[in-house]
């Protein structure tokens, strides 16, 4: 999962790393009662789950009283790559001498961690210069690791002891958390050379989650992506009217694709895994019937051992219940689809041989 | 370098060539037996199962079931397993099989912590292992050896190889392929998962030397640079045989995980663009749709004529 903002630095803060004093609000009542406690001048922080927010506006000063009311509703109603606020951060503004990039960061390819540092932070990472990288096998940096980084970016005296210090911790709580990505960017060198997180990126590997029940408090979910998890579904909402619907995360990625190539505009990425049964695919069904903006399913199920009728049987069951009453565009790759075929027929199911057939269907049929 | 087929298959020289014993870990459960009673019906030699408690007793009256792998791996020799247990036992089935002397290992299971997966790797290198997965289909030479959960429908005998981090996408377009004429010398399914026992250049490594590959098609998806990174690799490696790739996922919002626990872009890195544009730079062609792999195969092989 990825935390916000906020809740990353709730973390830190437990694990000891530096930060400026701040406080998480979701309404304007409580974020007065913030502003009191902090005293200006602070800054308001959006809370999204993505990057670019800064770029958005999401980041504003705020000098007395008349800013912070004007300020705190702008920023709330803002909207950071269809993302909504999901909290306020107020907090102190700082005075910054320099500002520095550093993470633990899961490599993929090579398989290990690696340490990311930076003497030039405070810009996305793509653009960050003269990165300092080393590889750290499972997360663990020796103090020695820590202090020669801190010199390869010309770190001295107790700046360096800090970002030692920060870095240390920085993969302890990694390592403790199972964190796919560390990242405080920026690391910032104060006035006075100490050195202080600004802002935090935290990912943990959600497969590691049933040891980590002390971080299920920031899991974010609706009512539908918690059912679908809970039915081994994996599901992600999108914007579109067409709910796109398969067996395997592939296969639906690959339909998502050629949907959007058509003109279609995809309402959620649902797939029910490796098998389809009447009971998978009719809770499939339960759960998009609950997405009001769908006008049209498009399903792709591709398996050797998948039976249509059974397939069929599910779309047949959720008209007779009334948990549907929209047309289904479905390809059926599997045994039995005349068969399947005539059991629809006269229903609002169109089964089809080729998912480019069911896709062009869906787009015009929605369309009209 | 791995040598996949002397794995799979050994040498002429050997008595079960062709005939390499597997032990399946976790026979017992529901999906273990079913896929178990799939790969034996496809001719794999599953030789012993491992099920705690269940030492003794026989799977489909025929194949014995063992306590632990040591015990699995003393009686019949077996160096290959394929694991069918829930994610939270992956770390500690896969110790035991790499202790027991497995050299290759077909992790099944989906929802592998990222550390488990890792502390395996570091085990498997240190006792020259070769794992395949987690979050894998399997392996297969089609025709003679099925290792995982794939159908048997979509394959067929034949000189491509295909490398896949989808199972149902390598399905798919293998099925696609075997209607065009292209059967397969291998299918090796990577996994969706951020962490691979065999990355996708581990893979290309073991069948790029194959002199009867025609062919090699490469599936891939959005997340990692795992792409990026074969495609020059095969730049550098001056592999000419005829590939084409097929990258799922152009259409997925950024920062979403798109049901694979890899399938993930972070700002640039693992995004579909970066992959298309690489394997242009090697001179793969990108098929936009499934369909279309063996049709752009077709051209690059007349061009090689």
């Amino acid at each position: 999962m990825r935390l916000l903002e906020f809740q990353a630095k709730e973390l830190f803060r437990e694990y000891g790393i530096n930060l400026l004093d701040s406080k998480a609000s979701n309404n304007i009542e409580q974020g007065r009662i913030h502003a009191r406690e902090l005293g200006y001048p602070f800054v308001i922080k959006i809370q999204v789950p993505v990057g670019g927010r800064g770029k958005a506006g999401g980041i504003q000063k705020c000098q007395n009283d008349d800013e912070f009311e004007l300020r705190y509703p702008q920023v709330m109603d803002l909207k950071i790559k269809g993302e909504k606020a999901r909290a306020i951060l107020l907090e102190k503004m700082a005075d910054i001498k320099k500002e520095l990039y550093l993470s633990l960061f899961l490599n993929r390819s090579k398989r290990c961690y690696t340490i990311i540092a930076s003497a030039e932070g405070g810009v996305e990472i793509e653009s960050v210069k003269n990165q300092i990288i080393k590889e750290v096998g499972l997360g663990n940096v020796s103090e020695e690791l820590a202090v020669e980084v801190a010199q390869e970016m010309g770190l001295q005296g107790k700046t360096a002891e800090g970002f030692v210090d920060t870095l240390l911790k920085l993969s302890k709580l990694t390592i403790e958390k199972e964190a796919e990505l560390a990242e405080i960017n920026p690391l910032a060198i104060m006035q006075d050379d100490s050195i202080m997180a600004l802002d935090g990126k935290f990912v943990t590997d959600d497969n590691s989650n049933f040891r980590h029940d002390e971080l299920q408090k920031y899991q974010e979910k609706s009512e539908i992506e918690e059912r679908a998890e809970k039915s081994g579904f994996s599901l992600v909402e999108l914007d579109g009217d067409i709910a796109v619907v398969g067996n395997g995360a592939g296969l639906v990625m690959s339909t998502l694709d050629m949907l959007s190539d058509n003109g279609g505009k995809p309402a959620c990425f649902l797939d029910v895994g490796g098998g389809a049964t009447t009971e998978s695919v009719y809770e499939a069904l339960t759960l998009i019937s609950k997405i009001p903006r769908v006008k049209g399913i498009l399903v792709n199920l591709y398996g050797g051992i998948v039976k249509t009728t059974v397939v069929a049987e599910a779309f047949l069951k959720a008209y007779e219940t009334n948990l549907i009453d929209l047309p289904v565009f479905a390809r059926l790759k599997g045994t039995e689809s005349d068969r399947a075929r005539e059991m629809l027929d006269g229903s609002r199911t169109k089964i089809f041989d080729s998912v480019e057939d069911a896709i062009n269907s869906a787009v015009m049929g929605i369309k009209r | 370098m791995t040598d996949i087929f002397a794995l799979l298959k050994g040498v002429p020289s050997d008595d079960d060539y062709q005939r390499k014993g597997v032990i399946v870990q976790g026979i017992t459960g529901a999906y273990g037996s079913l896929h178990t009673r799939n790969m034996m019906t496809y001719g794999t030699n599953i030789v012993a199962g491992v099920t705690p408690g269940k030492g003794g007793q026989k799977f489909e009256d025929r194949v014995p079931i063992y306590d632990t792998m040591q015990q699995a791996v003393d009686a019949t020799g077996a160096k290959i397993s394929v694991m069918f247990v829930p994610a939270k036992y992956f770390l500690g089935a896969a110790k035991e099989a790499l202790e027991s002397g497995v050299k290759l290992l077909v992790a099944i299971p989906e929802h592998v912590p990222i550390r488990d997966t890792m502390e395996v790797l570091s085990l498997a290198e240190e006792k020259g292992a070769v794992i395949v997965g987690p979050n894998t289909p399997g392996v297969m030479i089609p025709e003679l050896i099925k290792i995982g959960i794939m159908p048997a429908m979509p394959f067929k005998a034949g000189n491509i190889a295909v490398l896949s981090k989808s199972g149902t996408l390598l399905y798919e377009i293998s099925d696609a392929l075997t209607n065009a004429g292209f059967g397969q010398a291998v299918t090796i399914g990577i996994g969706g998962d951020p962490i691979n026992g065999t990355r996708l250049i581990d893979a290309f490594d073991m069948i790029k030397d194959i002199s009867e590959l025609d062919g090699l098609v490469i599936v891939g998806e959005i997340g990692g640079d795992s792409e990026e990174i074969l495609s020059q690799r095969i730049i550098d490696s001056g592999f000419d045989k005829p590939t084409v790739a097929y990258i799922a996922g152009r259409a997925a919002p950024k920062e979403k995980r798109m049901g694979h626990a890899g399938a993930i872009v972070m700002g640039n890195y693992g995004s579909a663009e970066s992959k298309i544009s690489m394997f242009n730079k090697a001179n793969i062609p990108v098929a936009k749709r499934p369909v279309e792999v063996p049709v752009l195969l077709a051209g690059k092989m007349k061009k090689s004529d």
